[in-house]
């Protein structure tokens, strides 16, 4: 069979902000939005290999060869100047992982993993890998109670999840604003399709979590709020909500002249939301 | 003898110490003046040098350094010498604990074992309302720290799911206090999902219980037990610890060409005069001292034969990077796969030697291996087989790494792992790793909350805010503070992730 691969930006064998319980998180390359508040934004783009990036490295840790970036773990000392370099958001440092690779990770870390979390990028943009490698997973005698889920921004249409769901345990889903054309100045995109697979994924019983980025002055603003708490309450009013407060690490270009989210409007916001009736929401435990 | 009277008045002039403390300090000293007993000239070298040490535990030992009686003989009882009738009640059980302690000597002078808590109150709880049992804990808890103020003042609880075991993690939780230190016992077959997540609930709360592995325990001790003591000192129950000497490992692979010569040579050398520092010691304890006649033999607390002489070792971080480099290779320890194979063959050398090596007075005749977490002056070295400060990986890789060494180490090793904050909002991540952990072969889990104003400098507890608030004006109410504060200084400890370097006092 030819399995596909995965693009890879970063694998964590310790995350506890990824889903339920220790999980193991693949990060992969590449996303469909192009959001101004990403905190992650070397992970938007696939490399085009046009070398911008090698005589950045202080470590002579990257080279062109034929025409392809190539790096080298050995010498990379992890210092990210090649992503500053980067002029179309991408991350030389990727790289290509099968679907027997990610299982061996898997296995050298069981004792420590409540499971897996595929995120981004836009995780659903390899969508043929994660099927693969959660299809393995729930075959594998020694992995199958570890949960699949996947972290998502809800771009992918109905009969793409419909194609997914059978292997997936659950999906942790960001929507970005309520007001569609906010959304899309936000991140490039109208929030139709994101708003119809939470529902999807709600009526499916897999949707794990909701989780709104509160922006000061854009996503906090009292329609956006209401419009948050009606929508969760119409799904459920036990539904995981996860508000998370904009900061700007992480963030490049004209997000930075942004304000920051602070820890007192989170939880004045997070009051409001549960006296409107919602039983589960989280706030951050850290604001960087 | 001058310089001796120098030193008294010095202590007693001193404006960071309580009188408490200054007795303490000046009982030390007056320990210190006597001539150290006799060692031959190697031994008298290596000991000046510092390759060899002591834990400046006194010229005369008089006490033992750990004592972990079994409290249920007095409870059970009574105590002629005490004049106490066995307890009948929750509060008697209480009182009389609170006695005992203060006839429990330790090399702090404060008790360092308080007991398998739960085991022991439990029989007098039928009666007790829930309210009632929380109350009375809360007023125990804080009595303990504001009466015997030593974070190596350690409680056990576990492995069974009981109510003084969820009162005493409630409490714990609630008042977040330096002492006492505790430790939570934990068995996979005994042990319910519930009361593992209410002790991983504490320890995002306030870096505290530590988690022991009782299968791994119970494998050295059977069936006479044993108690979590001090640190995390793992000791026969009914007895104790009667010295802790431990090897420099940086400074014996210092003095050492190359890794054949450390192995074949200077290592076995070294671990030799460590051990006659051991029995010179233990001599005196047993054969001059007459701590063995005590009351608390005599009724049974302790027994003579359950005492061990811990063989402790730190720096193998330091030692492994000055190999390697004399080999020549690169690998560092704790992130290579070369350096971490010749962490594990130091281990297994240092077990092998302990384990072939008799001495007398001691349990089982057999010193015991112990990974010596460092004391607060000892800059440069990593405590026991830590990776150093600052230079980590991730939890899951650490423990990893780490994980191969605890067979080889049956009185005690921890590795402190420290979680950024995001766990506060997914126990359940806490939860997988310590049984992660634990089923890999740690003996003990151990994990500070980044942020959390308890923090943990060795094995021991410290409030940030009292080290801050002792450097500015100097004195504290809590004796670990001022190794905290010592630690503080020479180790960098509060401009990362809290860690541990301090343990017991130093010659100051």
């Amino acid at each position: 069979m030819n399995l596909p691969l995965a693009k890879v930006s970063r694998v964590l064998t310790f995350s506890c902000v990824d889903g339920p319980g220790n999980r193991l998180v693949l990060f992969l390359q590449g996303c469909n939005f192009a959001c101004l508040s990403c905190h992650n934004p070397h992970t938007m783009t696939v490399c085009n290999h046009c070398g911008v990036c090698v005589p950045a490295c202080p470590q002579g840790a990257l080279r062109l060869v034929d025409g392809k970036v190539s790096h080298d773990g050995q010498l990379c000392d992890d210092c990210d100047k090649c992503l500053d370099a980067c002029p179309i958001n991408s991350n030389p440092k990727v790289v290509e992982m099968s679907v027997g690779d990610v299982l061996a990770l898997l296995k050298k870390n069981k004792p420590f993993l409540t499971g897996i979390t595929v995120s981004g990028g836009e995780a659903t943009t390899q969508l043929k890998f994660i099927k693969a490698l959660f299809f393995v997973i729930k075959q594998s005698e020694s992995l199958k109670d570890l949960t699949c889920l996947i972290d998502s921004n809800g771009y992918l249409p109905e009969h793409a999840w419909l194609d997914l769901l059978p292997v997936t345990d659950g999906v942790m889903l960001d929507i970005k604003a309520f007001d569609t054309s906010l959304h899309e100045a936000l991140t490039g995109r109208p929030n139709a399709r994101t708003l119809a697979s939470a529902r999807l994924l709600h009526a499916h019983g897999k949707l794990e979590e909701l989780r709104f980025l509160l922006v000061p002055g854009k996503t906090d603003r009292p329609e956006e709020i209401r419009s948050l708490l009606q929508f969760t309450k119409e799904l459920s009013a036990d539904l995981p909500l996860r508000l998370n407060a904009f900061q700007h690490h992480g963030v490049r270009g004209e997000a930075l002249e942004w304000p920051v989210m602070t820890e007192v409007s989170v939880e004045a916001i997070a009051a409001l939301l549960r006296m409107g009736g919602l039983n589960h929401v989280t706030t951050p435990a850290v604001y960087l | 003898m001058p310089d001796v009277r120098v030193c008294f008045k010095e202590i007693t002039e001193d404006p960071t110490l309580s009188f408490a403390q200054k007795a303490r300090a000046l009982a030390l000293a007056a320990e210190n003046s006597l001539e150290y007993p006799k060692l031959d000239t190697q031994t008298a070298e290596a000991l000046e040098e510092r390759v060899i040490c002591d834990m400046y535990e006194g010229h005369a030992p008089y006490k033992p350094r750990y004592v972990l009686p079994d409290y249920s003989v007095v409870l059970t009882e009574g105590s002629s010498w005490l004049e106490l009738a066995p307890a009948t009640t929750l509060d008697e059980a209480i009182n009389t604990l609170m006695i005992a302690y203060h006839h429990v000597p330790s090399v702090t002078n404060m008790p360092v074992f308080l007991g398998h808590l739960d085991a022991l109150l439990l029989p007098f709880c039928d009666d007790v309302s829930d309210e009632a049992l929380y109350s009375k804990i809360k007023l125990f808890w804080r009595y303990l720290d504001r009466v015997l103020p030593d974070a190596f003042m350690h409680a056990n609880i576990g492995p069974t799911d009981n109510r003084v075991a969820r009162t005493i993690l409630k409490v714990d939780a609630e008042l977040k206090q330096v002492a006492p230190n505790l430790t939570f016992i934990w068995d996979p077959q005994l042990s319910s999902e519930g009361i593992l997540a209410l002790a991983c609930d504490c320890i995002i709360e306030c870096s505290k219980p530590h988690i022991a592995n009782h299968p791994i325990h119970t494998a050295v001790f059977g069936e006479e037990g044993y108690g979590i003591a001090s640190c995390y000192n793992a000791l026969p129950l009914g007895g104790g610890a009667s010295t802790l000497t431990r090897l420099n490992l940086y400074e014996v692979a210092r003095r050492s060409k190359d890794t054949e010569d450390f192995f074949a040579t200077v290592l076995p050398h070294y671990i030799e005069l460590n051990c006659q520092l051991t029995e010179v010691r233990i001599k005196h304890l047993f054969e001059t001292s007459g701590f063995f006649d005590s009351f608390l033999v005599k009724e049974g607390w302790i027994h003579k034969d359950r005492f061990a002489a811990m063989f402790g070792v730190f720096s193998m971080a330091e030692a492994v990077n000055l190999l390697q480099e004399k080999e020549g290779r690169a690998g560092r320890y704790g992130h290579d796969d070369s350096a971490n194979a010749l962490g594990y063959r130091i281990s297994e050398a240092l077990a092998a030697a302990v384990t072939a090596r008799p001495m007398a007075h001691v349990w089982r005749n057999r010193a015991m291996l112990h990974a010596q977490a460092g004391l607060s002056d000892d800059g440069g070295c990593t405590p026991g087989l830590r990776i150093p400060y600052g230079t980590e990986p991730d939890p899951v890789t650490h423990v990893q790494a780490l994980a191969p060494q605890h067979q080889f180490y049956p009185s005690g090793v921890s590795d402190i792992l420290t979680l950024d904050e995001t766990v506060r909002n997914n126990r359940a991540a806490l939860v997988q790793l310590v049984k992660g952990a634990l089923s890999l072969g740690f003996r003990e889990f151990t994990a500070n909350i980044a942020h959390n104003d308890l923090v943990r400098v060795t094995g021991y507890m410290v409030r940030l805010s009292d080290i801050k608030r002792f450097q500015q004006c100097g004195g504290s109410r809590i004796n670990t503070t001022v190794l905290g504060a010592e630690a503080a200084e020479t180790g960098d400890i509060l401009h990362r992730a809290p860690r541990v370097v301090a343990h017991e006092f130093t010659s100051r």
